[in-house]
């Protein structure tokens, strides 16, 4: 079977579209496959704002320096030296001479958000976000003759010896088939398929949100997995977050971030206390705390705040509920009243002097004798109106991939397949173990998915 | 003010004020994140610092299809068109003309009429060129209460949005900001000078501040070539006709030229745009708005072309009838929307520079 189409690209995210127009400027007539209606078009890329840039001096909205080495600590502070130096450090260094390279093909950035200010010299924030980045990338793609196509979704490759020979996507209720020479996966986890998270987490993974694009079923991936592709990662891994209990199952996105755990004390559905809210800033607490939340009872958790503690912090697209009395309170987000009583009041007993209170710096201001204490911005709760919000287990994507090697290849029984790279969350797992550092999964995507559509146009070339 | 639209426009700043991506593209954003939550006032602000770019609609993580549902220029588009009816003097005008194409072109017809009436029936005769048709004296006697008119109407606006959006006292520094950025139209720059998506979708393009600014420094011209004329007239005595390199003409005819380029240009512009994205109801208020002004300018220069031939009467009394109608319906017409924006840039100038 023919194709018009050197290279076939499946997944129409970031990493696909650098993928694309690295191969297309290298003279290869590209294919994108993108699962999703055109409107919901760029995968995760849609609600990402930023990219983690290594850079030696000012570059781009980023100002002063961020080494290699630094950059490099940071990654292995968040997973605890669970990823690959070598595929980590090309990200890394790499990483840099991708933001002109962005600029050229039509992104544009601007200063580091309001509310984000402590992001604005590691972090290159995209005007208007990733949606604004995924368009001019579609623009310049299509420019260079790209050829798109949505709701189109890859459900086989066909692998054999060491090669993908055919893959097959249905489109419009009807099955096609194409041979083209080379394959780019760039489709990014599967945590949008929930029943794969329960194999995965078991059934309290029913109710976790995603926070991201419902078209990341991992469908390519398990088909890639079952034929013995080699993978990457622990399917229990992912980059989860807690967010408001009311966002929708789906696509949520950033607004549905809560800001408000170190100024509160969050218990469980028993009214129970069950970690300490103010173990660290929030910047560098919230993603453990999808996991904390996914630990409990139903896998909900509640903030409880008092009136001095509501403007402290980012708004969130939902109001909170909120009630005259503790006990109103409990009544209206379903906790037992007297259990969030004995709670509060044993919390408040064991503050101290709140005089030292600074809401954005470690202040010490902790409990004593409280069993999990609360370690910083330990404030009791006894100014009305009293102020709740539900959190529950967000989803961005899951760690479990394709293995990797610096071309972006992919392998069989240890041995390359000649025509199948991978790009971005798909295979980010071979970086991120565990963890994650804001921004950087861009930077994965970015890297890779250039990497993958110049070794891909070279071997269709 | 409609509380249906204001409470739709916050709903949508509630999640915009959660996001913050957009933060770089207008004045809009910054101005919205510095709030919590937004007043009526605070909403009807944000409408006419909105000067409809539409990059974040089209940048927007949470347009339809998904539930969350924004579109953010459309709904600053409704609350803005809304708020220039109701602190319109008196606003049972604005009701009839804002968003109705035909009344303004029924208004331009009888404004026609009325000139023809008045060079058949009065004051012609005693002068040359143009006051052979209709005297000077008419002239004023028509034209002076028709432009004091509407500026008096649009000062009582203003006083009514100053005090509905709790602005504060004006410094020089405030004034000089707003017009910096209406100069150059700081707003349609997209924050990273490439310009504003509205013709061709996600697209960046200057093509709407191009023509925009046309539109404005060719109207500017205009006015000032009528005012230099006024003062040559009543200080100098001397009296038009005047010729090609007169004060009058010079700033007159290329005025003219661009301001008929620049309201052609808009039309087209507004026919290729997404009218979704805009004030929907307003759309064929606006169109006829900018044809009526593109009229008075094709019509002036008409008049110079032709001034010595047998149709100049016929040219004048039209041009001076679409004149006519374009004052009187300034303040309830697109032309608002001028005196509106640089109240918004002041009051937002005031947020940023105290």
């Amino acid at each position: 079977m023919t194709t018009p189409y050197d290279i076939v690209i499946i997944g129409g995210g970031n990493a696909a579209l650098c993928a694309a127009i690295t191969a297309a400027e290298a003279g290869s007539r590209v294919l994108i496959l993108e699962a999703a209606p055109k409107a919901y078009r760029g995968g995760n890329s849609r609600h990402t704002r930023n990219f983690r840039c290594m850079h030696s001096a000012p570059l781009g909205p980023l100002i002063e320096s961020y080494s290699e080495e630094e950059y490099f600590g940071d990654l292995m502070k968040v997973t605890d030296g669970k990823t690959h130096e070598g595929l980590a450090r090309l990200a890394i260094r790499t990483s840099e001479e991708c933001l002109p390279w962005m600029q050229e093909h039509g992104v544009r950035f601007q200063s580091a958000l309001s509310g984000t200010l402590s992001l604005g010299r590691t972090n290159a924030f995209f005007l208007g976000g990733g949606k604004g980045l995924v368009n001019a990338y579609y623009r310049t793609a299509e420019k260079l003759g790209v050829k798109v196509i949505y709701d189109a979704s890859v459900t086989h490759l066909e692998v054999e010896d060491g090669k993908v020979v055919f893959l097959d996507y249905s489109h419009q209720g009807r099955s096609h088939r194409l041979s083209p020479a080379a394959i780019i996966v760039a489709a990014g986890g599967f945590q949008a398929d929930t029943d794969w998270l329960a194999r995965a987490w078991g059934p309290a993974a029913k109710n976790f949100l995603i926070r991201g694009t419902p078209y990341n079923r991992g469908v390519v991936l398990a088909d890639l997995i079952d034929q013995g592709v080699e993978q990457v990662g622990d399917p229990t891994q992912c980059h989860a977050v807690a967010i408001d209990g009311r966002a929708p199952k789906f696509d949520g996105g950033i607004v549905t971030r809560l800001d408000c755990v170190p100024f509160s004390i969050v218990v469980n559905k028993d009214a129970q206390r069950f970690y300490d809210e103010g173990e660290d800033v929030w910047p560098k607490r919230y993603a453990i705390w999808g996991r904390l939340v996914a630990g409990q009872p139903d896998q909900v958790g509640y903030v409880i705040i008092d009136a001095k503690s509501l403007n402290l912090f980012m708004p969130s697209v939902f109001p909170p509920i909120k009630a005259d009395t503790l006990e109103e309170l409990a009544k209206k987000m379903g906790l037992p009243a007297a259990e969030l009583r004995k709670t509060v009041d044993t919390f408040n007993a064991s503050c101290g002097d709140t005089n030292g209170f600074h809401p954005t710096e470690l202040d010490g201001v902790t409990t004593t004798g409280l069993i999990p204490p609360k370690t910083n911005w330990a404030r009791p709760i006894t100014e009305a109106p009293f102020y709740g919000y539900s959190l529950r287990t967000g989803v961005t994507f899951t760690y479990l991939g394709l293995k990797v090697d610096e071309n972006a290849q992919c392998s069989i029984g240890n041995r390359p397949i000649s025509n199948l790279w991978a790009a971005g969350e798909t295979m980010a797992g071979s970086i991120l173990g565990q963890g994650y550092l804001a921004g950087f999964g861009m930077t994965i995507g970015t890297v890779f998915g250039r990497i993958a559509g110049k070794e891909a146009a070279e071997y269709a070339n | 003010m409609q509380i249906d639209l204001i409470q739709e426009a916050r709903r949508q700043a509630e999640v915009c004020n959660a996001c913050r991506y957009c933060e770089g593209y207008c004045s809009v954003f910054p101005a919205l994140h510095a709030n919590r939550a937004f007043s009526d006032g605070d909403i009807t602000q944000l409408a006419n610092l909105c000067h409809n770019c539409r990059g974040c609609y089209y940048a927007c993580q949470y347009t339809a299809p998904h539930e969350f549902d924004l579109n953010l220029p459309a709904a600053l588009a409704d609350v803005r068109h809304d708020s220039w009816e109701v602190y319109a003097y008196p606003s049972q005008i604005a009701r009839q003309f804002q968003k109705n194409g035909m009344a303004i072109a029924a208004a331009t017809i009888t404004g026609f009429a009325l000139l023809f009436a008045a060079a058949k029936w009065l004051g012609q005769g005693h002068g040359i060129g143009f006051y052979a048709v209709i005297s000077h004296n008419m002239m004023v006697a028509i034209f002076a209460p028709a432009f004091l008119f509407p500026l008096f109407s649009i000062g009582i606006s203003l006083r009514r949005y100053w005090t509905a959006t709790e602005g504060q006292k004006i410094k020089v520094k405030h004034i000089a900001q707003a017009f910096s950025a209406a100069a150059n139209m700081r707003n349609l720059s997209g924050g990273h000078g490439n310009g504003c998506n509205f013709e061709d979708k996600d697209r960046f393009s200057q093509a709407r501040r191009v023509a925009h600014q046309l539109v404005l420094y060719g109207f500017l011209l205009c006015f000032a070539s009528t005012s230099s004329g006024t003062i040559l007239h009543y200080l100098f005595d001397m009296q038009a006709p005047y010729s090609l390199l007169s004060l009058p003409k010079l700033l007159g005819v290329p005025g003219g030229i661009m301001l008929t380029i620049g309201t052609i240009w808009m039309v087209l512009l507004k026919f290729q745009a997404d009218p979704n994205l805009g004030a929907m109801a307003a759309w064929g208020g606006e169109v006829a708005f900018i044809a009526l002004l593109g009229f008075v300018a094709f019509s002036g220069l008409a008049l110079y072309a032709l001034g010595s031939t047998a149709v100049m009467p016929t040219i004048l009394a039209l041009h001076l009838g679409a004149v006519l109608s374009f004052f009187l319906l300034m303040p309830y017409t697109k032309m608002a929307h001028g005196f509106y924006r640089l109240a918004a840039l002041v009051r937002d100038a005031q947020r940023t520079s105290g």
